[in-house]
């Protein structure tokens, strides 16, 4: 009987696998990362072993240390999670051979998944619909050109050990094919150690679908139902949903049938999930993922049940506690992933400690979150901060419900694709069921989704207004006087900010102190009235429309949450950084002493900063640096002179200036 | 302690035509206010701007901590004297990084900031209130200096700012001074005696004579910047500290150099928690009366005004139109002394051993004037009116403790000594729009003056009446600085917590010395 779990992952999984076996009272074991030190999943479980190491290399993907790590803290049972070694076949041998329990598939089942070529074989052996693939192996690109001509174009180019899109490569014609092939053989064998690749038919904004199943021991095989995946950026799934929506009841079978079929073929065990494409009433295998999967919970949702907890009994030796009539779904499930990034900026992941991370109180929604306020989003693994999932009787509920609890969630210190779920979940395209895996390529703007002018003044007017308040006098000087307060008012108090978009957004509140009155903002007259100020946000009338406004800062950098929208303004300094004008300091020697180095020659570009000689002074070495970007026009002294303070030593034509 | 209860019926025709007279009033020194405010007109003001110059309140503004207060002081002194309304200085208490201090600014779209004898009353009275609160004195310079054709009125007083400067110096108090543009002659003693000095780049020009002068004097001809820039006095002469790029710059150097004194301030600080009042600071509006021959009760005023409406009254059914006590203002302690009608003996004795308990227990006065006078009249001349008269006057002036003097209605006569009027060096002394001041009401006044001309001058006697009218109003007194500014009355109770706080700046003592009491 399990006792005592180790799961062999990190942040949102790991606190997920701890939560259901808290449930069933299992004791639980979490391994971490130098980085991931404070990180909340560490302090979930009953007791931790530091793996040490910062990449993942070093850490979590060090087969030996997970193991001793499981020796250590007396784990008899190992989850992988998703991700990491999750599909590591030589892993979970490796845990079975340490008398651990494995939960999860045989190593043999994720050994035949994991090789996308043998997947395949066996798929169509179980009579599964393929895409038309093949491999491409050595150098020879004419043999590389005769194997594509067999698939067709497009194709892509895919890891054969990879996963998660890494390695991907679209091709459209033979041109771009041998440097698809070599860029995805240096991808796959940085990503899995394993350069090998081959190519498969690329159908154009297809249906990604997925049938969850469950095996045991006994035998006993059930489908969970589908899930639809289609909404994905770069091969990553956005948005998850359960059940798919627009499937015929025919193709829908066909599906449960051959994700049985396969299962079975396979003698598999545990939880596992085989994917699909679906084009119009065609379905073809893509790859059966041998673990949990992330989207797991919109199944759970419809199901009623905690799959890690039939993991747990499966990989006891227990019996499915229920046969396939019995799994009947209710209602419908939609799961977002919320990603530290910026869609705005090519997906570009947003590093940094979230100062504030608080989800609203929207109801059924699930949040399994990996962060919470002062967790730290470091680059070294994916920045998803957390899975959000909703569950409503219809599709088009859910979906709206989802999109108000992400407005809900007050989140500072990174950025967020917050903006853009919030936009899929309520465009027209996502609410009418058309979803593909070109969802973002047929609606790019939802990736610009941004706050509207209006809501961008209000919150620049709140923050402020709440800046202000800060500012007030502390200590023996509190409470003397309103904030700003003037007996002859007359000069706006203006707080100048960067909008997130780059945009310079002054604001001008009333003299004086007064909280209500005209404002400025970027020169534009508004009229506002304060209801409530206080260090935590405001709540003010701008426009006629009445806000509340939370501030959140770290430094100079201020996110702004609304009810309905979230704006990030950066403060400009109230006073100028002259340290590194031209001319802040002089090229003239400090102090009498002689020249004893000089780098430079006329003519010579230097960077501000850079070494043009040295003088000894007083025992001391004294660098003479550039002041800015320049040319050097003159060098006025020569190694071994005597100088004068304040002589000069060296011209520079600096920027824009002429010599 | 016992809140007082407030008796104003806000639904009267008396109240309403109150604050109507008084919201004129108000209009009245507004529209004075923006007059300063305006500086030396648009002209000036675009010219100013068009050099990349900051107004002279944004100056203030930008040197002062975002968030914290500017009491501005003097803001109308001038004011029907034919100077500039304001004197072409903006002065005031405000904090600086984290300290009170006192700011004095040239407002250089006035007349090129040259000084008339205006600006130099208020200079001095700027500096008066660095010495007495232990407030550092920050200026910022860009003056012409003398108004030439003015000298007269200005050269021989005008001596005092430098050796004020110096004499600050020497108590403690420090002194920087930031030059934007001119500061030259006698100016040039503003940096010259200041323990810090900040100069503009390309801006600040410091010299005893400038170019013609030296033309005149030894035949050189000099370059202003040679002669005085903020570059040679950075690099020559010694005369910068600190050489700021521009006037940003200069103001952020000059909030470091108030940030490293580690300033602490001398006094107790407040002690009492600071509630605010239980009644609205807008009915203040229409606590006093609008024709100043009318009563009202000053309680009115003082539970608009201190802490939670607390106010402990002192010998209430004894001397009564003295209403004195103890209360809080944002937390500081206060004594009150506060007119409720005419002085008689017993008020005027009640008043005096009042003050003395307040020198005890180290408690600063708060004088809140509405006083006619002193009782006259043969009975009460010979009930000995003068000696006890005598006795508020010693007590005043010999008190320790820190005045505050806020004018609520008429100051006449020995009244406006006996309740620690300016010339009793109160801390601060400010006005409500409705006040008024003179040696005696102008009817009775004129009364006098026809009586003792026995009726032959009939039109003389209106004349002066008219004089005295026209010279009694707030806004006159304010325009001679015999305040330190008109205030709106919705504003008084911000406006004595900032007082308050300058005064604790430095310490706060009682005496039990006073003057031989007149028994």
């Amino acid at each position: 009987m399990i006792r005592r779990v180790l799961v062999a992952n990190r942040g949102e999984v790991a606190r997920r696998v701890f939560r259901t076996c808290a449930e069933l009272g299992i004791s639980t074991v979490a391994v971490y990362s130098d980085p991931d030190r404070s990180s909340p999943y560490v302090a979930d479980a009953d007791v931790a072993v530091p793996l040490g190491g910062t990449s993942s290399a070093e850490s979590y993907l060090d087969v030996y240390k997970v193991l001793a790590a499981a020796a250590r803290a007396g784990a008899d049972a190992v989850h992988p999670g998703y991700g990491f070694l999750a599909e590591n076949a030589e892993f979970a041998q490796a845990c079975v051979d340490a008398g651990l329990v494995w939960i999860g598939p045989p190593p043999p089942a994720i050994r035949a998944m994991a090789r996308k070529v043998e997947a395949k074989d066996l798929a169509a052996a179980a009579g599964v619909p393929l895409l038309p693939s093949a491999t491409v192996a050595g150098d020879d690109e004419a043999a590389w050109v005769e194997a594509a001509a067999g698939v067709g174009y497009p194709l892509l180019v895919k890891a054969s050990s990879g996963g998660g899109g890494k390695g991907m490569r679209r091709v459209d014609d033979v041109a771009g094919l041998a440097d698809a092939v070599r860029a995805g053989r240096r991808e796959a064998a940085s990503s899995f150690g394993d350069p090998t690749v081959f190519i498969e038919r690329y159908l154009d904004s297809p249906h990604h679908v997925e049938v969850q199943v469950l095996a045991d021991r006994h035998g006993n095989v059930v489908h969970l139902c589908e899930r639809d995946c289609s909404v994905q950026r770069r091969h990553q799934k956005v948005v998850e949903e359960a059940p798919a929506p627009g499937l015929g009841d025919d193709l829908r079978r066909r599906l449960h049938d051959a994700a049985i079929a396969l299962t079975r073929a396979i003698a598999y065990e545990n939880a596992g999930t085989i994917e699909f494409l679906v084009a119009g009433d065609d379905l073809f295998f893509l790859e059966m993922n041998t673990r949990l999967q992330v989207e797991h919970p919109v199944t759970e949702a419809i199901l009623g049940l905690d799959i890690v907890r039939l993991q747990l009994l499966i990989a006891d030796g227990g019996r499915l506690p229920f046969s396939q009539e019995d799994v009947r779904s209710d209602g419908h499930a939609v799961e977002v992933r919320l990603y530290a990034e910026d869609p705005r900026r090519d997906f570009l992941p947003s590093v940094g400690t979230l100062v504030e991370f608080r989800p609203g109180a929207t109801p059924g929604i699930r949040w399994d979150t990996g962060v919470e306020r002062g967790s730290t989003v470091t680059p070294h693994y994916d920045p998803m901060l957390a899975k959000v999932i909703a569950h409503a009787p219809t599709r088009t509920e859910a979906a709206r419900r989802l999109a108000r609890a992400l407005r809900g969630l007050v989140v500072a210190g990174v950025d967020t694709n917050r903006d853009a779920l919030v936009a899929t979940l309520e465009s027209a395209a996502f609410l009418d069921g058309a979803v593909s895996t070109g969802f973002f390529d047929a609606n790019p703007a939802v990736l610009d989704a941004a706050p509207p002018p209006d809501v961008v003044r209000h919150a620049a007017v709140a923050a402020a207004l709440v800046l202000r308040h800060r500012d007030r006098p502390v200590g023996p000087l509190a409470g003397v006087a309103p904030v700003g307060w003037r007996n002859v008012p007359s000069v706006a108090a203006a707080r100048r900010f960067s909008s997130f978009d780059g945009t310079d957004l002054t604001v001008e509140l009333p003299p004086g102190g007064a909280a209500s009155g005209t404002v400025a903002v970027a020169g534009e007259p508004v009229g506002l009235s304060t209801d409530a100020v206080d260090d935590g946000g405001a709540t003010t009338v701008v426009d006629g429309l009445r806000r509340r406004f939370t501030v959140t800062s770290d430094g100079e950098t201020h996110w702004i949450a609304g009810d309905e929208w979230h704006v990030r303004l950066v403060e400009h300094p109230r006073f100028a950084d002259h340290s590194t004008d031209a001319g802040a300091a002089g090229l003239e020697a400090p102090l009498p002493g002689t020249i004893v180095a000089i780098e430079v020659e006329p003519g010579q570009e230097v960077r501000a900063g850079g070494l043009l000689l040295v003088v000894e002074a007083m025992k001391m070495e004294h660098r003479i640096v550039a002041d800015a970007d320049a040319r050097v026009t003159a060098v006025l002294v020569a190694v071994g002179d005597r100088v004068e303070a304040h002589q000069p030593l060296v011209t520079l034509a600096r920027d824009g200036e002429s010599p | 302690m016992t809140p007082l209860r407030s008796r104003l019926d806000l639904r009267s025709d008396a109240h309403r035509a109150n604050r109507a007279a008084m919201a004129a009033l108000l209009a009245d020194v507004v529209a004075a206010q923006d007059e300063a405010l305006a500086g030396g007109g648009e002209k000036y003001v675009a010219r100013h701007r068009e050099r990349g110059k900051l107004l002279v309140r944004e100056r203030v503004d930008l040197l002062v901590d975002p968030g914290a207060w500017f009491l501005e002081l003097s803001p109308l002194a001038g004011w029907g004297t034919g100077d500039p309304v304001g004197g072409g200085l903006v002065t005031g208490v405000g904090v600086v990084s984290g300290v009170e201090c006192m700011v004095i600014a040239n407002d250089p779209t006035v007349r090129g900031g040259s000084l008339t004898a205006t600006s130099v009353r208020k200079q001095l009275r700027a500096m008066e209130v660095s010495r007495v609160n232990r407030l550092p004195l920050v200026n910022l310079t860009e003056s012409g200096g003398a108004d030439l054709p003015k000298q007269a009125e200005i050269f021989v007083p005008g001596g005092a700012s430098f050796k004020n400067l110096t004499r600050l110096s020497a108590a403690g108090i420090p002194v920087t001074t930031l030059v934007f543009g001119n500061s030259t002659a006698g100016g040039a003693y503003m940096p010259g005696m200041s323990d810090y000095t900040v100069l503009q780049r390309n801006a600040a020009k410091v010299f005893l004579g400038g170019p013609p002068l030296v033309k005149m004097a030894i035949d050189e001809d000099a370059d202003e910047e040679e002669l005085g820039g903020a570059d040679m006095h950075a690099r020559t002469s010694g005369l910068a500290d600190y050489l700021a790029e521009d006037e940003s710059d200069a103001i952020r150097i000059g909030r470091e150099i108030v940030a490293h004194l580690g300033w602490r301030k001398a006094g107790p600080g407040p002690t009492a928690v600071p509630h605010e009042p239980r009644y609205d600071a807008d009915e203040l509006l229409g606590a006093a009366s609008a024709d100043i021959r009318v009563p009202f009760d000053v309680r009115e005023i003082l539970a608009r005004v201190v802490d939670g409406s607390e106010f402990e009254e002192f010998k209430p059914l004894y001397g009564t139109t003295l209403v004195c006590g103890w209360a809080s203002i944002a937390g500081f302690p206060i004594g009150v002394l506060a007119n409720n009608g005419i002085l008689f003996s017993e008020e005027s004795q009640k008043g005096a051993q009042f003050i003395q308990l307040c020198n005890r227990i180290g408690v600063p006065l708060l004088f809140v004037q509405n006083i006619t006078g002193f009782m006259v009249g043969t009975r009460y001349e010979q009930g000995g009116i003068i000696k006890d008269g005598a006795k508020l006057i010693n007590a005043v002036s010999n008190s320790a403790v820190p005045h505050l003097t806020l004018m609520v209605g008429a100051s006449y006569g020995a009244g406006n000594y006996g309740m620690s009027g300016r010339a009793y060096d109160p801390r601060f002394v400010f006005s409500w729009p409705n006040h008024r001041i003179a040696v005696m009401g102008p009817k009775q006044l004129a009364g006098v003056m026809d009586i003792v001309t026995r009726g032959r001058d009939p039109e003389g006697v209106a004349a002066l009446e008219a004089q005295v009218e026209e010279e009694s109003t707030a806004l006159f007194a304010t325009g001679q600085l015999w305040d330190d500014g008109i205030i709106d009355p919705r504003q008084t109770r911000t406006v004595l917590a900032v007082a308050l706080s300058a005064v604790h700046s430095a310490p706060v003592e009682g005496t039990s010395n006073f003057g031989v009491w007149r028994m």
